[in-house]
């Protein structure tokens, strides 16, 4: 691959190979499908105000897929929960396809960090469910729901009840009940936080295949550097207390990915610029106690392990 | 292969038992009861406070088969020694009100073989019949009103505080005391006692089903927003389906609580049904009688609850922790 000749011009994530260049000035002259102005959120307590984000804006369009990232406490999920209109907000403006959102809609799909599958309904009815809401009869929702199923490798399992699943099953369950509505954009907030390393690593790449066969808008929220670059074109970084943006990155590593790529020098050059940015070693000693040890020894002076 | 058990202890905090412990614990519970039921029955020095006169000896005031309290049967018993006279004899005894284990069990057998005592009265089955449709037609009643309104109470916050304050404060005012004024409204046959049980049940069973309701995951809800599901839609889709299997345990619950209601409501106005029978017998000094129709609510009770458990094992198969990892 291009690997040899780019490693000696990179040095920094900002520069980009032309073919990576190309695909993301083909990507902005796309339709914009999202976009967020100045948008605010103020949590009112009993011990005053708490600003959750702050002016935050930024622009999503059509095919893109966008990570969401930010230290404990920035208001990603927030963020995720008030573009699905689960959650009201204090000012500004989200606007999907120039209209303003209102609500939850069938046209923002959304994939939770917990488990939301209907344990009363089979796999297949799960996946149906959307279909039935928005009025398609049972006889029509029920191939529809199958073919879906298909696409997330679980068409063996439209029979099986939710407790009869992996933790990473549920989630492609999830997954294939969100697209069956074909939303506009498909918002995920933190969907594999729950599963072991693995079943990730393998959940990632099964994303990214569907993300390249259908027309699908991703907003994916995480807290996982590696994950975001591995899955986004630009990843949003947000800083915590209060939540804004600190930066929209573009990701130098060309695509198709690969896990083999994490050693490469875009995506090292991205993560060290992300660590930085979301990690910086002042503000560590500031906002979080440092774990202070005071070793006393229990156990013999000449046995040691090391 | 060879199962290594490690937790073989019977006082494990929390750990369920082996499928024969539990089975063995499982008679143990009814099969102690009656044991100490038998020995405070059978063995001679066991209790016994009273003794059975067999012969009345020269004492004056003594009748055959009569119960006398030890203390004054040894009394006399000395008293006669003293003066020559015939000495009394009789068997130590249990008071009347606590008959044999096995006077019990013939006096069940008999209660469904022979004809009872009085002409005008009713077989036990006929009047455990009666207690049963009282019971049948109260619970119903209330939950027709009662699983919807729960329902709504704990789906729509209006709902819930339009209603509840005045239930919370109904359901302390005991449902027996509400008697008189039923028989004045509904006069004195089974329109009071289904109305006592009503208001027993109603209004525990609303707050309890719109708890149960309000514990629904939350996140369901949202899912099924985020796909398009509308505001009324929720509540037939997501809300209703998804507590049907606690609701059910619930009205379990509550169907225990309406067979407590029903021995008070079958006092008021005319008494009957089992109630009528308990009575009457206890009048009688039939306590074995009294003793098995007790036995025989329990019995019913038991039944229906273990089938009403095991068709709700079978109705919702899927009611195992989906969600949780």
């Amino acid at each position: 691959m291009t690997k040899n000749s780019t490693a000696i011009s990179l040095t920094s994530y900002l520069d980009q190979a032309t073919e990576v260049k190309a695909r993301f000035e083909k990507l902005k002259k796309r339709e914009v499908i999202l976009e967020v102005k100045n948008l605010t959120k103020i949590y009112k307590t009993n011990k005053g105000e708490t600003i959750a984000l702050k002016n935050v804006s930024f622009k999503t369009h059509k095919r893109e897929f966008v990570c969401i990232i930010g230290p404990s406490g920035c208001g990603k999920s927030t963020l995720a929960r008030i573009l699905a209109g689960l959650e009201s907000y204090s000012g500004g403006e989200v606007l999907l396809d120039g209209k303003l959102i209102e609500g939850p809609s069938r046209d923002r799909g959304m994939v939770f960090q917990g488990y939301t599958l209907f344990p009363w309904r089979t796999v297949k009815q799960n996946v149906m469910f959307g279909l039935e809401m928005n009025g398609m009869g049972v006889n029509q929702a029920g191939p529809e729901a199958e073919l879906w199923l298909e696409l997330v490798g679980l068409e063996k399992f439209g029979n099986s009840y939710p407790h009869e699943l992996s933790g990473g099953m549920k989630q492609r369950v999830a997954i294939a009940r969100a697209l069956v509505n074909q939303p506009r954009i498909l918002l995920m907030d933190e969907p594999f936080g729950a599963l072991d390393a693995q079943t990730r690593a393998k959940m990632q790449a099964h994303l990214l295949e569907i993300w390249r066969n259908i027309d699908i808008t991703i907003v994916f929220i995480t807290h996982d550097l590696d994950e975001a670059i591995f899955l986004a074109d630009r990843i949003l970084v947000l800083k915590a207390h209060p939540g804004e943006v600190m930066e929209l990155i573009e990701v130098p590593v060309p695509r198709p990915r690969h896990l083999n790529q994490n050693n490469s020098v875009e995506f090292l050059a991205t993560k060290a610029r992300l660590e930085a940015l979301i990690h910086p070693h002042e503000e560590l000693e500031k906002t979080e106690e440092p774990i202070t040890q005071r070793m006393i020894r229990f156990v013999n002076v000449a046995d040691n392990v090391e | 292969m060879k199962v290594r058990l490690f937790m073989t202890g019977w006082f494990n905090v929390r750990q369920e038992l082996s499928k024969e412990r539990c089975k063995i614990v499982g008679w143990a519970s009814f099969l102690l009861p009656i044991l100490v039921w038998c020995m405070v029955s059978y063995v001679p020095y066991v209790w016994h406070p009273e003794v059975l006169v067999e012969k009345v000896g020269d004492v004056d005031y003594f009748q055959e088969g009569m119960r006398i309290d030890k203390a004054i049967f040894q009394e006399e018993l000395v008293n006669m020694q003293r003066e020559g006279k015939q000495v009394p004899e009789g068997q130590p005894a249990n008071p009347i009100y606590l008959p044999a284990p096995h006077e019990v069990a013939k006096a069940f057998y008999n209660a469904f073989t022979t004809a009872p005592a009085q002409k005008d009265g009713l077989w036990m089955h006929e009047s455990l019949w009666k207690s049963i449709k009282v019971i049948f037609w109260g619970f119903l009643i209330s939950s027709i009103f009662g699983v919807p309104l729960g329902i709504f109470c704990g789906t729509y916050s209006v709902i819930a505080r339009l209603f509840e304050p005045f239930i919370e404060f109904f359901r302390y005012l005991p449902a027996p005391a509400f008697g008189a004024l039923m028989v004045a409204i509904l006069g004195i046959y089974d329109g009071p006692k289904i109305a006592i049980i009503v208001i027993g049940t109603f209004f525990q069973q609303v707050l309890v089903i719109s708890n149960t309701t309000r514990k629904l995951d939350y996140s369901l809800i949202e899912a099924a927003m985020t796909l398009g599901t509308g505001k009324w839609q929720l509540l037939k889709n997501v809300v209703v389906p998804g507590v049907l299997p606690s609701l059910y345990l619930d009205m379990r619950i509550l169907l225990g609580w309406a067979w407590t209601y029903l021995i008070v409501a079958e006092l008021i106005g005319t008494s009957s049904g089992i109630t009528l029978y308990i009575t009457q017998q206890a009048r009688y000094q039939h306590f074995e009688n009294v003793y098995a129709a007790i036995f025989v609510i329990g019995f019913i009770g038991l039944s229906t609850d273990l089938i009403l458990a095991w068709i709700g094992k079978s109705m919702f198969r899927w009611n195992k922790p989906a969600n949780k990892e």
